[in-house]
């Protein structure tokens, strides 16, 4: 029996597993041809976060999406089917890496311009409140996002209309390439911003799984007793490239010191999670490496699946654009 | 038939629908004010109060993105801009997320049906950012539907339509054209997207037109006549989807095209009705297409310049003539459709 807090640490590993075999073979073969933000080293937020929520709470994310949607349930050959463009992706080949949907998990969507999906959020989380169910939505975005005005904008939409609306910025301190330095004024924070628009809000430190997890939980208690809007500021850290499989410290990059990603890279939220388990499971380490083993052979059998689908009819290129009318 | 004003019908189907499906809210700076958006959201308020007619802070982008999360969610948002000038504020969720969603979440998981009203037109000195119309900015997207109103029946039963469809839909309303009246059906029945209606039948000249341009072109055919041309008025309703058959069996039966839009010729309306008859009748056309649309540049404000930037029944009528054939004449001058209009702004 996994204990609550080993799942935690099990679905980071399966989301660590999945991405890393995702980034190799999107490198090696060239064949997901879609642009992938990987989340690789920031499983914490996406695992804390959602294992917090049911299927009735719906998750929406920028384009960062494949860790939100793994950890909220998505099927996970639906979304590598999705990566190589096949019609048994979850988006039929349509949506590609920044357009996953699973809505029987209640993953409700990604999007691709930074802050999109932000009042997208709050407005399903209006929805839900009106038809008075005790439901959530929670929508996933960068630091960089909350420099677009929307995000002002949707802060004070929700405070005013008490939307049930988990906002949680990942803060992974780089949009692309530039610093939250360049970008946002010394000292001040995305949560004083979120609090000086009358949305409750907190910041935590996004590579402690059970830290964030804690947190979530406070949050969608908030959000479902009706108390109104709250924002979670994790703090993270990616270790790719902004967009693609590749590593991008220490070669020609140079946006960021190589000591930092070491640094942050030593804050692993996996090898952190095992190490707080180890206390009272001395096994642990065993365990983590059987289920490496596991959900390696789950991702091999889903690329191997992706890859013999067949890809979009050519004559439905323009279905669904539209509904289709009875004629 | 009882008549109704454009701005009455407007309300007429926005509170019937609301009656026939609770789902449907509207949300708008100031719909709930003493004004109404122009009388057209007074009578919801009072019915359905602040729960279903809501007031929202001055934020078009978040509000956009609220519709759309609103409507994924299973509501049926209607939105509603004073201005339409500021929809360019909610591009980004009207264009990247509603027109798209249904075709990038894979077509089979339903789209996100966001009404939104924007009201265009001329005042007095309305100026730069408050006298232009942006129904062909959203027309060029694929998954929206785009419609301009020009009769008080049209602007019921495309609301109606677009109120109980699955597609995101624009309206365009022309502020000159709510104390128009009409007859209205009493029901709420919706008039599908893309079915253009003939205004005026004629046979020697085609005059395609949208919203206001449609009332200035049945002007301009009521003097025609009197020179012996018959012209022919066609109403396209809807912008995207166009009914092109309608176009061109009329064209080539006329042989002659003008066409007179509210906005400018570049890229616009004007341009795809010409594109659409020489794409698929390039040898009807006898004459030359003419194009009856903005100066290529921002409305000014001073009153003869305004007078002057706005294209009204005269310009049309001197463009069939000589598309006939015939001189130029000094027939009785008409005022422009929008000329009644009453400050303060």
């Amino acid at each position: 029996m996994t204990s609550g807090r080993a799942r935690l640490l099990r679905d980071m590993v399966r989301i660590r597993v999945v991405e890393e075999t995702l980034a190799d073979y999107y490198r090696d073969e060239q064949q997901m041809r879609t642009p992938t933000h990987f989340s690789i080293g920031q499983e914490a937020t996406a695992v804390g976060v959602c294992a917090a929520t049911t299927t009735r709470d719906w998750v929406y994310t920028a384009h960062r999406s494949h860790a939100p949607y793994l950890a909220k349930g998505g099927n996970l050959k639906a979304m590598v089917a999705e990566l190589y463009g096949k019609q048994a992706g979850c988006a039929h080949g349509r949506g590609g890496s920044i357009h996953l949907v699973d809505r029987e998990v209640g993953f409700a969507g990604s999007a691709a311009i930074l802050g999109e999906m932000i009042p997208v959020a709050v407005g399903t989380a209006w929805a839900f409140a009106r038809s008075g169910e005790p439901r959530a939505a929670i929508t996933f975005f960068g630091d960089g996002a909350t420099e677009e005005g929307v995000f002002a904008e949707s802060l004070n939409l929700a405070a005013v209309r008490r939307a049930p609306v988990v906002f949680v910025c990942e803060n992974n301190l780089y949009s692309i390439s530039s610093s939250i330095g360049a970008r946002q004024p010394a000292g001040s924070t995305i949560r004083d911003r979120a609090e000086a628009a009358g949305v409750t809000a907190v910041q935590v430190d996004g590579n402690d799984v059970f830290a964030v997890h804690d947190a979530a939980r406070l949050a969608l208690r908030h959000c479902r007793e009706g108390r109104g809007p709250y924002l979670l500021e994790l703090a993270t850290y990616r270790w790719r490239e902004h967009v693609g499989p590749g590593f991008d410290h220490g070669h020609d990059h140079g946006y960021r010191p190589v000591e930092e990603t070491e640094g942050w890279m030593a804050r692993c939220p996996i090898l952190r999670a095992t190490e707080t388990l180890r206390e009272q499971d001395p096994d642990i380490d065993r365990t983590v490496a059987e289920w490496r083993v596991r959900f390696d052979d789950e991702i091999q059998s889903a690329v191997a699946y992706a890859k013999e689908q067949p890809f979009p009819d050519i004559e439905a290129l323009l279905d669904g654009v539209y509904q289709p009318v009875p004629r | 038939m009882r008549t109704l004003t454009y701005w009455q019908a407007i309300s007429e189907a926005t509170v019937q629908c609301m009656e026939a499906d609770e789902s449907i809210f509207i949300a708008g700076e100031g719909v709930d004010d003493v004004k109404g958006t122009f009388g057209t959201t007074k009578e919801a308020f009072a019915r359905f109060g602040a729960s279903r007619v809501i007031d929202v802070p001055n934020s078009e982008n978040a509000t956009a993105g609220f519709a759309v999360g609103a409507a994924a969610g299973g509501l049926r948002p209607l939105l509603v801009h004073t201005r339409a000038d500021f929809m360019f504020l909610a591009l980004d969720p009207l264009v990247n997320l509603a027109a798209k969603w249904r075709y990038m979440y894979g077509g089979d998981k339903g789209g996100v049906p966001v009404v939104t009203r924007g009201v265009v037109g001329r005042g007095w000195g309305q100026g730069a950012t408050h006298s232009q119309s942006p129904h062909a900015t959203f027309a060029h997207y694929a998954g929206l539907y785009v419609a301009a109103p020009a009769s008080p029946a049209d602007a019921k039963g495309l609301l109606v339509q677009a109120l109980t469809g699955d597609t995101p839909v624009v309206l365009v309303e022309n502020r000159n054209l709510y104390p128009l009246t009409g007859e209205v059906p009493a029901e709420a029945i919706g008039i599908p997207f893309g079915v253009g209606r003939i205004a005026r039948r004629g046979d020697d000249v085609t005059v395609v037109a949208t919203s206001l341009m449609v009332h200035e072109a049945e002007r301009a055919a009521g003097q025609l006549a009197e020179r012996g041309i018959s012209a022919e008025v066609i109403d396209v309703r809807s912008l995207r989807p166009l009914d092109e058959r309608i176009i061109c069996e009329s064209v080539a039966r006329t042989g002659r095209l003008v066409v007179a839009d509210t906005s400018w010729a570049r890229y616009g309306f004007t341009a795809e009705v010409a594109a659409v008859v020489a794409e698929h009748i390039p040898d009807a056309l006898t004459a030359p297409v003419r194009r009856l649309a903005l100066p290529d540049c921002p409305a000014p404000v001073s009153w003869p310049l305004e007078e002057a930037f706005h294209p009204g029944a005269g310009s049309i009528v001197e463009a069939c003539l000589q598309l006939c054939g015939q001189a130029p004449v000094d027939l009785p001058a008409l005022a422009d459709v929008a000329a009644g209009f009453q400050g303060p702004y």
